[in-house]
């Protein structure tokens, strides 16, 4: 079993970032089940952090764990893209 | 020259990059972005760190380093050699990084539209944070090599320029172009933040590298035009030429000097103007040098104090040459009258010796000053920066009301001009000419001042002569005629009495 810790990076509670979230709260249920841990991160209220992760697009999303770290930036709206840079493996879909 | 600065034009911020501010008029418009433009190795990257530096060092003001490039690290240990000690201005509070290099270890995949929000609010928090006043962003290129949606970070960027605008921070922005003449910069970024663009050049002219800094545009503001030279010098970062800075404005004296030589002194009506520029032109051998040796020691002698740069003979030569004619170089230098700056023209460019010379004149503060020979320093250069450093050079001389004695070499033994000349001879005040005089198979030498601004002198063609005791300026040549023009026929006594008797009044 591996669990998953995805990090999204977003800048204010706009309509796109609302999107970027309900895009990735649909892949991770669809592909990870219950195996995730999703933490949203509004830079604007916690620049510092954009400042550590040494963040330039938003939005950003870190696979924290498993290693190694993956970076996806955009919308998550290209599902193969993200399944790609999460490097989620196929059999892992079929087993879902 | 006082219409500089009117109301109407925005306000500037000067950079303190030495020359800088001359050419932009002030500096840099404030609150504004400005787009430094340059092909690879055109030293955008030092002008990017300077411009901080210098807010540092000069002014107290707290800088942003955006580095999409090099890592902060690289930075660091890039400029040290410059003198620039970044690391203690971090400590210091004065500076601060933001790492925007690429961070090849982590993939990153791109999926869907996105835009620079993480970058723009990590500048915005950074300025906050350090509160900094300038900011420098280097460079776009590598900014827009990390993405590929190029239309997304051209937009971006923008939108940065846009929001530093509004924290009244003054930036600037480096970018790359392919062509030392061509597009402004890759990428198309020109059309986003166009309103002040520099350009430096690094281009290749006749197998020597020549560095310039051009300021294209300076919307609503004024600016100087054209090309100007800057180096690079370590220890102390770029350096502008500003050529045009020179004002004719220097303040002229009567007061006399002498020539070392009392004859000399004679044919120029008791000696030259203490403030002025004198030209030695001469074929090679013809007692240049000797007559640099008199200059210096009818300046030590009266206890002034004189400098030497020479361009073509050791310092153990001169010496040598100067105790032949009787004058002891050594014993001046003992008695602080003296200072002799020995280089090959070949060790530096043109633009460096221009610099070094400058300081030497300034923390040595002489009285007069030898120049032996400009031609020597003509062989490392291409004709234009040749004559940029001539008229720098003089004219730095000139402020100081000083007097400064060049020689320059003629390509050929009888006559003709060289190349100096052209360049130099209208801001000579006093051109003195050595000609060799061939008479019934013998060579002799001919002296004369051509010209000497603001005062009467000896119009004839003399005879000298050099010995132990250096050199004597005898009677005029009276039955020869060519002389300057390389081409010397006698002429008999009863012609020379005509053409005497042809101008007489009656």
């Amino acid at each position: 079993m591996t669990n998953y810790l995805l990090k999204l990076y977003i800048t204010g509670k706009t309509p796109k970032s609302e999107r970027v979230i309900a895009n990735l709260q649909n892949i991770c249920k669809q592909e990870l089940q219950d195996q995730y841990e999703m933490v949203v991160i509004d830079i604007l209220e916690r620049p510092q952090l954009a400042e550590d992760e040494k963040i330039l697009a938003t939005p950003t999303l870190i696979k924290v764990l498993p290693l190694p770290i993956r970076r996806v930036i955009g919308d998550l709206s290209d599902t193969e893209k993200v399944l790609l840079g999460l490097d989620l493996q196929p059999c892992l879909r079929k087993n879902g | 020259m006082n219409f500089i600065n009117n109301d109407t034009d925005l306000e500037k911020q000067p950079t303190h990059i030495p020359g800088f501010d001359w050419i932009a008029r002030g500096g840099f418009p404030k609150y504004r972005s400005t787009l430094i433009s340059g092909t690879a190795g055109s030293s955008k990257t030092v002008f990017a760190t300077q411009f901080l530096v210098e807010g540092v060092r000069k002014n107290k003001e707290k800088g942003l380093f955006v580095t999409f490039e090099e890592s902060p690290e690289e930075i660091k240990k890039n400029m040290i050699s410059f003198g620039w000690d970044i690391k203690q201005y971090e400590a210091d509070g004065m500076w601060v990084f933001l790492d925007a290099s690429p961070q090849p270890e982590i993939e990153v995949v791109e999926a869907g539209a996105y835009d620079m929000g993480g970058l723009l609010t990590r500048i915005e928090y950074a300025i906050k944070k350090v509160g900094a006043s300038r900011v420098s962003l280097d460079s776009l290129g590598a900014f827009f090599s990390q993405f590929s949606d190029r239309t997304t970070v051209r937009r971006e960027i923008f939108r940065i320029t846009h929001a530093l605008r509004k924290m009244n921070v003054t930036s600037i922005i480096t970018a790359e172009r392919i062509d030392e003449h061509g597009m402004i910069a890759r990428f198309g970024v020109e059309e986003f933040v166009a309103d002040n663009v520099v350009v430096l050049r690094n281009s290749l002219e006749d197998e020597r590298r020549r560095r310039t800094i051009e300021i294209l545009k300076f919307r609503g503001t004024d600016h100087y035009k054209g090309e100007f030279p800057f180096t690079i010098i370590p220890g102390e970062g770029i350096i502008i030429i500003p050529l045009s800075a020179i004002e004719l404005k220097q303040k002229s004296s009567v007061v006399r000097i002498t020539s070392g030589c009392p004859e000399l002194d004679n044919m120029c009506a008791g000696g030259f103007y203490r403030d002025s520029i004198i030209l030695v032109s001469g074929a090679t051998g013809n007692g240049k040098t000797l007559m640099v040796t008199h200059f210096i020691a009818g300046g030590a002698n009266n206890s002034e104090k004189c400098l030497i740069f020479a361009f073509e003979e050791s310092r153990e030569q001169l010496f040598r040459n100067a105790i032949g004619w009787g004058v002891d170089y050594e014993q001046m230098e003992k008695e602080g009258k003296l200072m002799v700056v020995c280089e090959y023209p070949e060790t530096a460019s043109l633009e460096d010796h221009l610099i070094k010379m400058k300081k030497t004149i300034e923390s040595y503060k002489p009285n007069r000053i030898a120049v032996d020979s400009l031609s020597a320093l003509e062989r490392v250069s291409t004709i234009r920066s040749f004559r940029e450093f001539v008229i720098s050079i003089t004219s730095f001389i000139k402020h100081q009301e000083i007097a400064g004695f060049f020689t320059s070499t003629t390509p050929t033994l009888l006559g003709g001009t060289s190349i100096t000349e052209t360049h130099i001879s209208t801001i000579t005040d006093t051109i003195i000419l050595l000609r060799y005089v061939e008479l019934y198979g013998e060579t002799r030498r001919g002296i004369t001042v051509l010209k000497m601004r603001g005062s009467t002198h000896d119009k004839e063609i003399r005879e000298f002569q050099i010995d132990g005791n250096g050199m004597h300026i005898g009677k005029p040549f009276r039955n020869v005629v060519g002389i300057l023009s390389g081409n010397p026929v006698q002429i008999s006594p009863t012609e020379v009495y005509r053409t005497d008797e042809l101008f007489k009044d009656r």
